[in-house]
C-alpha cells in the first residue's frame, strides 16, 4: 500500500510539469503579443510605454527563458497580476471566486449522485421492465439535452413565466438588511437553478454507469449465494450488491472533476454567479493571458488531485488492491 | 480481408442493426439532417440572413413557422441552416479526434515499452484539463472561425479514441495471424495498417457515433458563448444566444433551436448504442 502510495505520488511531477507545459504552449500559440492586446484597448499608449511592458512581463526573452521564469513563479505561487483594470494579483483573483464554484459543484455532486444511484440501481434490479425503459428513455433525453438550453427554459418557465425564482446572481440587492434565515433563504432561491443545471449535467451518465455495474454485480455467484441462504431481496440488492456496484462509481467521481470545473462556465455565465467559471470566461474574453493561464493550470491540478484521491480511497475500499 | 468484411456488414452487423428499432429512428434522423443541409435553400423561401425591419420578434405564425428573430429573421430558416454547421462541425472535429487517437493507439499498443508509457502519459496529462477550458482559451485567442472550432475539438477530443484502440491493439498483437504476417516479413508499417488496424476499428466506429453528438453540444455551447460560429452565419448555438437576450418577450427563439439540438445529439446516441450492440457478440439476440 505504501509503496502503491508513493508511485502514485512520484508518477505527480511528470504530469504537473505536462500541465505547466501544454498551458504554456497553448497560450503563446496566439498570434501577436499579449501587450498587443493591452496597447489595443489603449491607443494613446506610446511605443515607450510598450517596451516598457515587454520588459516588465519578459516578453522580449526567448520562449524556453520565459516558460522557465514562469514554471519558477509558479512553484512559489506566483500567478502573476490581472491584465484588467483593477491589476489585482491573479492568486487572490481565484481565492475569492474557487469556494463558490466548489461548493456550487460538490453540493451539485451530492445531489446528482443521491439520485443518480437509487435510480440506476432501481432500473438494473427491475431489468426490461416498463419501469427499466422509461428510466432508460429520460436518461438518453438528459444525454441529448444541453446543459445552457435547459438553464434557459428553467428561467423562463420559473423565472419569467411563473416568477417564483431569481435568474442571476447570488443575492437580491438590499440583502444585507435581511436577517441571517432571509439572507440564507434569499441565497437558496438564487441556487437553485444553478444547481439543477449542474447536477444535471451528468446525472444521466452516472445512472446509466450505476446500472451496467449493478447487472455485472447481480449476474455473479455471490449473490446467487446470499439469495440462496434466504436472505431478503431488500438486504442482497442494498447492502450486498451495491457495496461491490458502487466500487467503479469512486473512479468516476474522480473523473467527473474536469467536467464539473468545465461546465461551470456555461452555468456560471447564464446565471451570473460570480465563480471560478465567469472569472475564465471574462479572462478569456478580455484576453487576460494571467489570468487564463492560472485557471487552466490550477483546474488542472485539482483534477490530478481529484484523481489521486479516488485512486487512494478505491484502494482503501477494495482489499483486493489493498494487500497488492 | 475486404471480402470478409462486406460479408461480416452484410450477414451479422446490418440485419442486427436493423432489428433495433430505435438505432434505425436514429439513423433516419440523421440521413434526414444530411438531406436538410444540402436542401436547406430549396425548403424554405426565405434567405437565413435577410433583415426585415417591419417582423421583428413575431411569434410563430403561417408565414414563419418558427417566429422571427430580433432582425426579422426567420428563424425556421435559420435552424435549417444551422443544420449544415452542426453537421460540418460534428464529422470534422470527430475526423480529427479518430484520425489522432487512432495513430497514438496504434503506435503506443503495438510498440509497448517506453514508447507507450510516454504516449499513455500524454494522454493522462491532456484528461486533466478540464477540455471546455482549453478549448474556450485556444479559440478566443486564436480569432474564432470555424475551421478553428473543428480542429480545437478535435484536438482536445481524441484521448478516448486512443485508450479504445491501444487497448484492442493489446489484444490483436498477441495473435497468431500477426506472428504470421511477421514471419513472412511484412513491415511493421504494414503489419499495423493491414493486419491490426481493420480489426480494432469496431470500437472506433461506436466512439466516433457517439462522439459526434458530443461535438456537436460542445460547439453549440461555444456559440452559445459568442465564442463558435459568428453571427450572421446561423448556428444554433447563436440562435440560442438571441434566445437567452430575449428570453422575458420570445419563448420560440429558445424553444426550436434547442429542440434542434436535442433531436440531432439523441440520433447519434441512439444510433451509436444500436452500433455498439450490433458489433458486440454477447448481445446477439
Amino acid at each position: 500500500m505504501t509503496v502503491y502510495l508513493l508511485r502514485r505520488i512520484a508518477m505527480l511531477v511528470p504530469l504537473m510539469l505536462g500541465i505547466t507545459l501544454i498551458t504554456f504552449t497553448v497560450i503563446h500559440l496566439a498570434p501577436g503579443e499579449p501587450v498587443d492586446m493591452q496597447m489595443a484597448m489603449n491607443p494613446k499608449v506610446g511605443k515607450e510605454a510598450r517596451e516598457r511592458l515587454t520588459k516588465f512581463y519578459g516578453l522580449d526573452k526567448p520562449l524556453p527563458e520565459q516558460y522557465f521564469t514562469w514554471l519558477g513563479r509558479l512553484a512559489r505561487l506566483d500567478l502573476g497580476r490581472s491584465f484588467s483594470s483593477d491589476n489585482r494579483p491573479v492568486l487572490d483573483k481565484i481565492k475569492e471566486r474557487l469556494p463558490i464554484t466548489l461548493s456550487l459543484n460538490l453540493v451539485a455532486l451530492l445531489i446528482e449522485f443521491g439520485l443518480a444511484i437509487p435510480i440506476g440501481v432501481l432500473a438494473a434490479v427491475k431489468r426490461d421492465t416498463i419501469l427499466d425503459k422509461g428510466i432508460t428513455v429520460v436518461v438518453f433525453l438528459g444525454f441529448a439535452v444541453p446543459t445552457f438550453w435547459l438553464a434557459l427554459l428553467l428561467m423562463y418557465f420559473f423565472g419569467v413565466k411563473l416568477n417564483w425564482l431569481p435568474i442571476s446572481g447570488l443575492h437580491t440587492l438590499g440583502y444585507e438588511s435581511y436577517s441571517w434565515l432571509g439572507r440564507l433563504w434569499d441565497l437558496t432561491k438564487h441556487l437553485v437553478l444553478p444547481i439543477c443545471v449542474a447536477s444535471f449535467g451528468s446525472f444521466a451518465g452516472v445512472s446509466r454507469y450505476m446500472r451496467s455495474a449493478m447487472l455485472q454485480v447481480i449476474g455473479q455467484d455471490y449473490i446467487t449465494t446470499a439469495r440462496a441462504k434466504g436472505l431478503s431481496e431488500r438486504v442482497v440488492i442494498w447492502k450486498h450488491a451495491l457495496r461491490n456496484a458502487l466500487l467503479p462509481l469512486i473512479t468516476l467521481l474522480g473523473f467527473s472533476i474536469p467536467g464539473l470545473i468545465g461546465g461551470s462556465v456555461i452555468f456560471e455565465t447564464i446565471f451570473a454567479i460570480p465563480g471560478m467559471g465567469q472569472l475564465f470566461y471574462q479572462g478569456v474574453m478580455s484576453r487576460d493571458y494571467p489570468v487564463v493561464m492560472g485557471i487552466l493550470v490550477i483546474g488542472a491540478f485539482l483534477t490530478l488531485l481529484g484523481n489521486l484521491i479516488a485512486d487512494i480511497s478505491y484502494a482503501l475500499a477494495d482489499p483486493r488492491i489493498r494487500q497488492q | 480481408m475486404t471480402a470478409f468484411k462486406t460479408s461480416f456488414v452484410a450477414a451479422v452487423f446490418w440485419p442486427r442493426l436493423k432489428r433495433n428499432r430505435m438505432a434505425m429512428v436514429g439513423l433516419l434522423v440523421v440521413l434526414l439532417l444530411f438531406v436538410i443541409s444540402f436542401l436547406a435553400p430549396f425548403l424554405t423561401p426565405y434567405d437565413p440572413s435577410a433583415i426585415n425591419a417591419w417582423d421583428v420578434l413575431q411569434p410563430p405564425s403561417w408565414n414563419h413557422w418558427f417566429g422571427t428573430d430580433e432582425l426579422g429573421r426567420d428563424v425556421l430558416t435559420r435552424v435549417l441552416y444551422g443544420a449544415r454547421i452542426s453537421l460540418k462541425v460534428g464529422f470534422v472535429a470527430i475526423g480529427i479526434a479518430v484520425l489522432l487517437g487512432s495513430a497514438v493507439g496504434l503506435v503506443a499498443g503495438y510498440y509497448g515499452g517506453w514508447v507507450d508509457s510516454l504516449l499513455m502519459r500524454c494522454v493522462d496529462i491532456m484528461l486533466c484539463f478540464p477540455s471546455f477550458f482549453l478549448i474556450l482559451a485556444v479559440i478566443a485567442f486564436l480569432n474564432p472561425s470555424i475551421w478553428i472550432i473543428m480542429a480545437v475539438i478535435g484536438l482536445t477530443g481524441w484521448m478516448g479514441v486512443a485508450r479504445l484502440v491501444r487497448a484492442e491493439v493489446l489484444t490483436i498483437r498477441e495473435m497468431d495471424y500477426i506472428l504470421a504476417a511477421r514471419c513472412i516479413g511484412c513491415s511493421d508499417l504494414r503489419i499495423i495498417l493491414r493486419h491490426i488496424l481493420p480489426n480494432a476499428l469496431s470500437p472506433v466506429l461506436v466512439a466516433a457515433t457517439l462522439g459526434v453528438a458530443g461535438a456537436i453540444l460542445t460547439e453549440s455551447a461555444l456559440s452559445f458563448l459568442g465564442i463558435g460560429v459568428q453571427p450572421p452565419t446561423p448556428s444554433w448555438g447563436n440562435i440560442l444566444t438571441s434566445g437567452k437576450d430575449y428570453i422575458e418577450f420570445a419563448w420560440w427563439l429558445s424553444l426550436f433551436p434547442g429542440q434542434a439540438i436535442l433531436i440531432t445529439v439523441l440520433a447519434y446516441n441512439l444510433l451509436g448504442e444500436g452500433i455498439r450492440d450490433a458489433l458486440d457478440p454477447r448481445t446477439s439476440r
